[in-house]
């Protein structure tokens, strides 16, 4: 394992596990390191192939981390055999960044936490803020050689919920966190005449369920924002205790992932899962409780 | 298959032609970097929010430049920097569909963004772009339905 010391400014946030953060400038010292793979994660398929960061690969959200017929994450083969393409051993630091904030490196990264590939760490600021630096971005796609991966088991039960688990979270009044807009949250009508719909039959959130929307936790630059900012809004705004079992969703489980990494690594919370079912599966669900 | 304008119809048979995902995509990049932006005359930032395209998450605007044979010019402002699908999307639409007669418009099929990008789009993408081609409809619909229409 390779130590991801805080660097920049991060090892004076307050975080309560700092060491999953790197910065741009921790990554630019390590591109060539044989013990940390970069990889980047994006939702604009485009993105990676216009250019990326020297000896990054790409993990496709839809093609490499999704089951390809049933809506489910890949199996624990799948990813054994991503990582043996991708040149990753259990001892390898797999460093995740991408577009929109990092949502889908944020994604990415829980992924590989339930397959327990822990040495993992997510580039603050993501994409954007390496391009706002001016740091150099190739088309040159490295290759490297394919390694075995042991088959590792997918343990579901800690970070990810489900919608029965869900249901059950709800009658236990326990804490949900809705990661969407507030017009997502209050079930508004967001089309227009003519526009498609939102993915989902039914407009709302599920029961008690807190609005914060991801970006709250998140710097104009892309960062983190720190921690006594974090604890502010969901400690001493939201009530939240890190104590307490949490759910945090959205509409695909994505920036939700986002939310998770926050309480998770920055605030310390011992007990938050990611429900990747998220509205596409509450929405269309037939008579699940829904509040507006 | 949904039926297009004849021009649009013509790239899109190209881009089914390119089976190679890699292609496509270095195809589509290339499309991408022939955004331009919005002229200048028509609009300049900040971007009035009455022209944003709803449920694009790389901030795209967008404009229906009128022309005197009663057509539209279509345009695009895309914000963000990484939003390169959405320019790819932006240069297609101008490119494919500016000019043809509004009847074609206001028929266009939403599903076009698969038809260029493939099934493989976040439900989150491929909303913003739908809603590109959903602008151009409406421009489309309501010049149709305009009292004021020759």
């Amino acid at each position: 394992m390779v130590a991801a010391a805080a660097s920049n400014d991060i090892g004076d946030r307050g975080y309560a596990n700092p060491d999953v953060l790197v910065s741009t400038a921790w990554v630019a010292e390590h591109l060539e390191d044989a013990g940390i793979r970069i990889a980047e994660s994006n939702e604009d398929p485009l993105v990676y192939p216009s250019g990326h960061l020297p000896s990054a690969v790409e993990i496709d959200w839809t093609r490499d981390l999704n089951d390809p017929v049933k809506r489910d994450l890949l199996d624990e083969s799948g990813f054994a055999e991503l990582l043996g393409r991708l040149g990753v051993t259990p001892e390898t630091t797999v460093v995740f960044y991408g577009d929109k904030n990092n949502w889908w490196a944020s994604y990415a990264f829980w992924v590989f936490q339930l397959f327990g590939h822990h040495n993992s760490r997510l580039m603050d600021g993501g994409r954007l803020k390496w391009q706002q630096e001016n740091r150099p971005l190739t088309r040159d796609v490295p290759k490297y050689d394919t390694v075995e991966y042991p088959i590792p088991i997918r343990n579901d039960s800690l970070i990810r919920a489900f919608q029965d688990e869900v249901l059950q979270h709800v009658k236990a009044a326990k804490a949900l966190v809705d990661v969407r807009s507030p017009e997502e949250f209050r079930g508004d009508r967001l089309h227009m005449p003519d526009y498609p719909n939102e993915g989902a039959l039914r407009g709302g959130h599920i029961p008690g369920a807190r609005s914060v929307p991801w970006a709250r936790a998140a710097n104009e630059d892309g960062t983190f924002k720190n921690a006594k900012e974090l604890q502010a809004i969901y400690i001493e705004e939201q009530g939240l205790s890190p104590a307490e079992e949490v759910v945090a969703y959205c509409r695909i489980g994505e920036r939700s992932s986002h939310t998770w990494f926050v309480l998770t690594y920055l605030l310390g919370f011992r007990n938050v899962r990611n429900y990747d079912g998220s509205w596409t599966e509450w929405g269309n669900s037939v008579g699940v409780p829904i509040e507006r | 298959m949904a039926e297009h304008p004849e021009k649009l119809g013509r790239f899109l048979e190209m881009l089914r032609l390119v089976e190679d995902r890699d292609d496509r995509i270095e195809l589509l990049i290339g499309v991408a970097d022939r955004y331009t932006g919005v002229p200048p005359g028509l609009a300049s930032r900040p971007y009035p929010t009455d022209h944003l395209v709803p449920s694009c998450e790389s901030e795209a605007y967008f404009w229906a430049e009128d022309r005197p044979d009663g057509s539209i010019g279509i345009h695009f402002a895309v914000e963000n920097p990484q939003g390169i699908s959405a320019k790819a999307m932006a240069v297609i639409l101008d490119e494919n569909l500016s000019g043809v007669p509004l009847e074609e418009l206001a028929r266009l099929s939403t599903d076009i963004p698969y038809e260029i990008f493939g099934r493989e789009l976040s439900m989150g993408k491929s909303m913003g772009l739908m809603g590109m081609v959903a602008m151009v409809q409406r421009a489309a619909k309501k010049r149709l339905s305009s009292p004021h229409r020759k």
